[in-house]
């Protein structure tokens, strides 16, 4: 959908007119409407559109926050008690916004891992996958700022142990770290500037974001058999199939959020980040966001200052090459049984360096660290282009069409046998485990 | 038409199988996040348990009981305003049908108890006057460097203590909790500590000003004396003047102290929740008719 | 589109009427849920709660002398407080009805009322004058004992109060407004 088809033709002079100088309206018709999606795309694919949602309603709360809130160290923790305390609505405006930040990193993983399984950063949609692997950067950098913001013990020192990862370049470190800071220690200056970035980084994540739905929108949606959409029989219009669709999986998302929101708003933070910072005490134990985790783990994993900062940003800068890693000609895990289990190990792995981020780095947890981290790596690098060579893919589908139209006549079969002809439709029946 | 259709128990089944990547990530998640929102120090891994106690706050009706909101105010008052502030909480809170639900009057007289110094209108100079119901609960000393000159560590203060503190709730209690709604770990971890106090083990000797409490965040000496025992403050309702009690009724003064909006926010939470169920179900029963004829 | 035809070409006789009702049903559950949600972000705008509750300033007026003024801070604005002299109040006393501009007296102490010099002063003490101190042209302070009418004078764009604080002359439309107060004792204003 390169915006050549069909000029669409608009009853309305008003819309006409408009579309004739500036054609937003036949845009938003081809992309947002009768854009053609694979119609077998599984809840996996709605992960993109409760991404969307998170964007806006992170955006939308933190302005509303933002009106309330001083970047000061003098008031700065005193500030969002007020917020939480005396502002209508405030309690629940900073309960959507910080557990939000959880909701969003968890719908952009599963998000992630989706690509990763159906093989969605293969070509022709590496630009597409590149995009995606720079908003996680992004987000990444935005929620550190973020959580900085309400200057409690976790904020503080968490600003303090991330900056301080930027003194382990050679020479240069130091006076990085005292840039970033604007000082000698993180403080006011520091404070001030990441409200700044928290503030400017988010649309900046937009604008990206506008940019990875346009370069899916020249290659199209992947789908579960990673098979190329090949004609019109293998799609759906995006609305209203699409739409619908998604928004029922943000709805059932939104039910999750809330209740973390209203029942249990303060699990995914940390109690001391409810005393104020204190530059003169750390806290018996250091944990960033859950979400940063595996990240802290693998940095922690390395005995070498230095190589364990290059090693934690090599885990993410990784995923930008991985179009290159991956040799296999088949898209999807479905049709590849031996990716298939790497990936699943894969999966064990990142959570079990999440486990191994909060616990305490010595003994038994830093050689598991090292283990788990060798297999972070050596999936991508070592398992990625070696699998694509020696496994033998199962056969593929020919078209998606064919794909759907086989499963569902093994279920009719089922049907059938089971109790005889003529079944009433909506008639229980065992579907067919695949 | 027939042919076109598949069986609902189907389109379940196929619900399920392609949502089994999000439960195995969900899971694992969960691991991860919940480890955290469980500090880990020295003397929870030591396996101190503390017992999870019955609030009338908890769960998903959850509310403060006010009487035990004004008893614990008395507690707070009596033992523990001496040497810990509470400088976020405003008197005219006091007064809230969420909270305490003090009578505009009593909330007044309460605060008028209290000497604020204030700067005159007149002459610029710090002159005291009585507590308006606009006043914080003012602090016992000028600052943190000079609470702990005099307390030998400068004790917390209480305006949101309930939820910097917490339990460490070990493995799989961390995971259920987040579904259990449990989140009274501050006012669990209060209860026990203020009946935490016992005579240290042989041979272990702590320094001079420390107490020997092991249900303490911070290793197993404390430097605050036992602060309350049996008859310490006097309740007017009839209730028992134990330590037992007046610990439930300080700690659920703090939680309240801490997240003064928990009842708001559980009643608003509880439309929510329906509204979106029935959201849901709408837009299932509308996405099936919709889908009905298309094959996927 | 292609796709278009073949997905919404079937019109089926039975279920119409269904879905259209789960179509509305769908619609209407929606727009409730975004009319909800809109309003924590409109009311999170208003007053917060702590500014609500500084409703009130209290005052000790017993050193203001005859002819002396005093400003005092009420949410976030000035407020006038003004011991008039005998030739002030007699001035204000003067001046007919019927030369006002705004002839409401302005002042939710006293209900309604016309705004005669009794109506505007304190109840009971007639040399006590208590204003906000903000012209109702554009919000800027006038200043005291300054203008044509000897009350006072907003320099930004010239409005002249009379010594009862009463529009006379310039843009502004109302008699400078009057904040609710009270006297616990002879010697204390309570204002809010």
């Amino acid at each position: 959908m390169a915006g050549h088809g069909p000029k669409t033709h608009f009853k309305n002079p008003a819309v006409r007119w408009l579309d004739s100088r500036l054609p937003i309206v036949s845009m938003m018709n081809d992309q947002a409407i009768v854009f053609p999606t694979p119609k077998n795309l599984n809840y996996m694919w709605t992960f993109g559109a409760i991404l969307t949602f998170m964007l806006v309603t992170m955006i939308v709360t933190g302005i509303t926050l933002a009106m309330h809130y001083a970047a000061n160290t003098a008031i700065a923790f005193d500030q969002v008690e007020k917020i939480m305390r005396d502002v209508n609505f405030g309690w629940l405006l900073r309960y959507i916004h910080a557990v939000g930040a959880s909701m969003f990193f968890f719908a952009v993983y599963m998000h992630i891992a989706r690509g990763l399984y159906y093989g969605s950063y293969k070509a022709p949609r590496e630009v597409l996958w590149m995009l995606g692997v720079i908003i996680l950067i992004l987000m990444m950098a935005t929620a550190f700022m973020g959580y900085v913001l309400p200057w409690g013990q976790m904020s503080g020192w968490g600003a303090t142990v991330i900056t301080n990862l930027f003194s382990a370049i050679p020479l240069v470190g130091p006076s990085i770290t005292e840039w970033l800071w604007g000082g000698f220690a993180v403080d006011n200056a520091t404070l001030n500037r990441f409200f700044a970035l928290h503030y400017l980084l988010p649309f900046v994540i937009a604008g990206v974001v506008i940019l990875h739905i346009w370069a899916l929108h020249v290659a199209g949606n992947n789908n579960p058999t990673g098979v190329s959409v090949k004609s019109s029989k293998d799609t759906v219009p995006f609305s209203p199939y699409l739409t619908i669709k998604d928004g029922f999986a943000i709805v059932i998302f939104m039910i999750l959020y809330a209740w973390f929101v209203f029942y249990v708003p303060n699990y995914l933070g940390h109690p001391d980040n409810y005393i104020q910072f204190n530059p003169l005490v750390t806290p018996a134990h250091i944990v960033p966001e859950w979400y940063l985790l595996p990240f802290y783990a693998m940095l922690r994993a390395i005995p070498d200052k230095l190589g364990g900062v290059i090693v934690m940003f090599a885990s993410l800068l990784i995923l930008l090459v991985i179009p290159w890693l991956d040799t296999s000609r088949v898209r999807s895990a479905r049709y590849r049984p031996m990716f298939k289990i790497a990936f699943w190990i894969w999966v064990v792995t990142c959570i079990a360096l999440g486990y191994l981020g909060a616990m305490p780095a010595e003994g038994i947890y830093v050689i598991l660290a090292r283990i788990f981290t060798l297999y972070y790596f050596g999936f991508f690098l070592i398992l990625m282009p070696v699998l694509g060579i020696i496994e033998t893919p199962k056969p593929l589908p020919n078209s998606i069409a064919d794909d759907v139209l086989a499963k569902s006549k093994k279920k009719h079969a089922d049907v059938h046998t089971g109790s005889g002809a003529g079944t009433p439709e909506g008639a229980a029946a065992a579907p067919k485990k695949d | 038409m027939l042919e076109t259709r598949p069986t609902p128990l189907a389109r379940i089944g196929k619900l399920v199988g392609t949502a089994g990547l999000s439960v195995a990530l969900l899971c694992g998640a969960g691991t991860a996040l919940a480890l955290l929102a469980a500090p880990a120090s020295a003397a929870e891994e030591g396996g101190h348990h503390i017992e999870k106690q019955d609030w009338t706050f908890a769960g998903i009706f959850g509310q403060y009981d006010q009487a035990q909101l004004q008893r614990g105010l008395k507690v707070y008052r009596e033992a523990c305003s001496a040497c810990h502030s509470m400088k976020m909480v405003p008197f005219r809170t006091l007064a809230s049908h969420q909270g305490p639900n003090f009578s505009e009057e009593a909330m007044e007289q309460i605060a008028s108890e209290y000497t604020i110094t204030d700067i005159s209108n007149e002459d610029g100079q710090p002159f005291d006057r009585p507590g308006r119901p606009t006043d914080y609960f003012p602090s016992p000393y000028p600052n943190a460097a000079a609470a702990a000159a005099a307390n030998g560590a400068a004790p917390p203060d209480f305006s949101l203590i309930a939820k910097a503190r917490a339990t460490h709730r070990g493995f799989p209690g961390f995971i259920t909790d987040a579904f259990a709604g449990y989140s009274e770990a501050g006012p669990d971890y209060i209860y026990a500590l203020l009946q935490g106090y016992e005579e240290p083990p042989e041979g272990v000797e702590g320094a001079p000003g420390q107490y020997y409490n092991p249900v303490f965040v911070n290793g197993d000496w404390i430097a605050m004396p036992p602060p309350l025992e049996d008859g310490r403050v006097e309740y007017d309702d009839g209730s028992p003047e134990t330590l037992e009690q007046y610990s439930a009724d300080i700690s659920a003064f703090l939680m309240w102290a801490a997240e003064p909006h928990l009842e708001e926010r559980k009643q608003i939470g509880f439309r929510v929740m329906i509204f979106l169920i029935v959201f849901a179900v709408l837009l299932f029963m509308t996405k099936k008719k919709l889908w009905r004829n298309v094959e996927h | 589109m292609a796709t278009t035809e073949t997905n919404d070409g079937h019109g089926e006789a039975h279920g119409e009427t269904r879905r259209d009702f789960l179509y509305i049903a769908t619609g209407a559950v929606a727009a409730v849920g975004i009319g909800s949600i809109a309003w924590p972000f409109i009311d999170q705008m208003n007053p917060d709660a702590a500014s609500l509750a500084l409703a009130s300033t209290s005052v000790d007026i017993s050193a203001l002398g005859e002819g002396e003024s005093m400003t005092v801070m009420w949410r976030g604005k000035p407020v006038f407080i003004r011991k008039r002299t005998p030739t002030e109040v007699e001035e204000a006393k003067e001046v007919p009805l019927s030369e006002l501009r705004d002839t409401d007296a302005r002042n939710p102490n006293i209900g309604t009322g016309e705004a005669t010099d009794a109506n505007r002063a304190v109840q009971g003490r007639e040399d006590l004058l208590v204003m906000i101190g903000v012209c109702t042209h554009l919000g800027c302070i006038p200043l005291g004992q300054a203008g044509d009418f000897d009350g006072w004078f907003c320099p930004c764009h010239g409005s002249h109060y009379d010594t009862a604080g009463r529009i006379r002359r310039g843009p502004a439309p109302e008699n400078l407004a009057i904040p609710p107060y009270s006297f616990p004792d002879e010697s204390t204003l309570v204002v809010g």
